[in-house]
């Protein structure tokens, strides 16, 4: 009897300091960012770091303006991107396939989504670099770039590499990711509920729409969440085709330069306190960010739950 | 369990067919689950199919409204003729197959949404929009699945916060909207509580005038409670079939005899 307690009361310790450990860790990065970062504070200020749009590390100028513009709208547009194609592929793969080629395609699926990034960086450099400015940047400039109010953000010339190119790759990148998730809620969906809808005379349109994505519905929005926060923090894939201009560019064809990007590249040059102490900012910056789309992602998850 | 392959007693009922199978086996792949089986299903009666676990009961009522075509490696031989149509071909009709025959399935299957969106599912299916015609339509069904008065004041609400025997009432009500011609229950009560069970068993016993009803039951006082006619199989085959009180006072084949008194099963 007493050598069970006393193991029950070990085992109940052991595990209590391992999840100690994961708010040891967190609360670690967070004040050693913080720590590191406080010098940039000082000098810029929250605000005009955040809004100044001039990186300019011979002149000690440092803001942060166009990293973060480009971190967030690479990760939007890549998701706007990723995400519909990722419903069809799983929409396409639990219901629509002929079960044949079900586990083979989701195989392939499964494998896209365990590819290290640097290699999406250097098929995004050596291939779809080259491939965007020669094939898709006249269509662009042809049909997007006609829009009335936008058109200009898809205007000039580039050697291929920038804000849409590294949102196209970090799309596909994701892509598998959210796919494998979105087809596994599906596949979640009980058998006998399908049934039941095309029991009462429902076509696979209906019965994915009515009842399928419906019921698979957080899943999804989980999967999407995920995805959202491994796009803000991927950094080898668009370091490679982003262009790593600190600019805020005029058109998304243009270089720009995400905080992941500039912290890749810049590492090595940074040669002041002042230089190095603005890069630790940005990286406490993407944390934030990273941590808050992680809180608004479960609370938003947490509370459909619950209905 | 040996017994003896010869002895069948399959009647012909008086009343007019709704459904007669003809010869039918069905196939899971390589796995023959249903052996030549031929009978005649009346119109407007209950008929229970009876036998123990794995006997092919629920694969053959899932023949009914080719259910089984949702599954790769299926096939069918044979026909089911309904109302003298066989619904077998390969080109049938399968919306309207269904719309025909409705399911009533093992466990309460309400969909995400609200209770009235569930009941006016099939009904929208079939193209009815008019909001006077489905509000009609849902509360008539509801009525007639005695659900009506339990859910009259919350038809907004998520179907999901129903208990499980009305979650089923719900089920019953959405396949009676649609008015089918043959509804199809497979094992309805096996996940309800007495009197929930109850309660289905007398909607059961009140739509027998007015529709072709199957009932897969693994219960066989149900059978004996709810049905007219009753179907007994084994191992892929139909052993008897005759009406429910004879079968069950003086079953004429020695297998359902002992089935029926306990002896396996």
């Amino acid at each position: 009897m007493k050598k069970d307690f006393l193991l029950d009361w070990g085992f109940g310790k052991l595990a209590f300091l391992g999840a100690l450990l994961i708010l040891v860790i967190l609360l670690s990065l967070f004040v050693v960012l913080y720590k590191e970062s406080s010098l940039a504070i000082h000098t810029f200020g929250v605000w005009k770091f955040i809004t100044s749009k001039v990186w300019n590390p011979p002149m000690e100028k440092f803001g942060g303006a166009p990293a973060i513009f480009g971190t967030i709208v690479s990760t939007v547009i890549s998701i706007l991107i990723a995400v519909p194609v990722a419903i069809g592929i799983a929409i396409f793969l639990t219901e629509i396939s002929p079960y044949p080629l079900r586990t083979p395609v989701g195989v392939a699926v499964e494998l896209l989504a365990a590819i290290p990034s640097i290699i999406y960086g250097m098929w995004g450099l050596f291939f779809f670099a080259p491939f965007m400015r020669d094939k898709l940047q006249p269509i662009i400039h042809a049909t997007l770039g006609k829009l009335p109010l936008i058109g200009h953000w898809f205007s000039g010339y580039t050697p291929g590499i920038g804000l849409l190119t590294a949102s196209i790759v970090l799309s596909i990148m994701i892509l598998p990711f959210t796919a494998a998730i979105a087809r596994d809620s599906f596949n979640m969906v009980p058998p006998i509920l399908k049934e039941s809808a095309y029991a009462l005379g429902a076509t696979k349109w209906d019965v994915m729409k009515d009842v399928v994505i419906p019921y698979a519905k957080l899943g999804v929005i989980g999967g999407i969440i995920l995805s959202l926060g491994r796009a803000l923090g991927e950094t080898m894939a668009v370091t490679f085709v982003m262009g790593n201009q600190p600019v805020i560019p005029t058109s998304l064809l243009e270089p720009a330069t995400s905080i992941t990007v500039t912290l890749a590249n810049e590492f090595t040059e940074a040669d002041t306190n002042l230089y190095l102490s603005s890069l630790f900012y940005l990286a406490l910056i993407l944390f934030v960010m990273s941590f808050f789309v992680i809180v608004i992602g479960k609370f938003l998850f947490l509370k459909k739950v619950e209905r | 369990m040996e017994f003896d392959v010869k002895e069948r007693f399959v009647i012909e009922p008086k009343e007019s067919p709704k459904l007669v199978v003809d010869k039918l086996n069905f196939y899971y792949g390589e796995k023959r689950a249903l052996k030549d089986i031929s009978f005649k299903i009346p119109e407007k009666k209950v008929t229970a199919l009876i036998g123990p676990s794995g006997c092919g009961k629920t694969t053959l009522l899932r023949c009914f409204n080719r259910m089984h075509d949702l599954y790769p490696g299926n096939r069918y031989e044979g026909k089911i003729l309904l109302d003298g149509e066989n619904i077998l071909e390969k080109n049938y009709d399968l919306i309207k197959l269904r719309s025909r025959i409705g399911m009533v399935f093992q466990k309460p299957t309400a969909f995400p949404m609200s209770i009235f969106d569930n009941v006016a599912y099939g009904l929208r299916l079939k193209g009815i929009k008019n909001k006077g015609e489905l509000k009609d339509r849902v509360e008539k069904a509801l009525k007639d699945a005695a659900l009506w008065d339990e859910v009259k004041d919350r038809l907004k609400d998520p179907a999901s916060g129903l208990s499980g025997g009305q979650q089923q009432r719900l089920c019953i009500a959405r396949a009676i909207a649609v008015e089918p011609e043959v509804l199809l229950f497979d094992e309805p009560t096996s996940a309800l509580d007495p009197i929930s069970t109850a309660k289905i068993e007398e909607l059961v016993v009140s739509f027998r005038d007015r529709l072709t009803i199957v009932i897969v039951t693994h219960n066989m006082q149900q059978a004996a409670r709810v049905s007219d006619y009753t179907a007994f199989m084994y191992l892929g085959e139909l052993i008897e079939f005759n009406k429910t009180e004879e079968m069950f006072i003086t079953p004429k084949v020695k297998l359902t005899e002992d089935y029926i008194t306990g002896r396996f099963g």
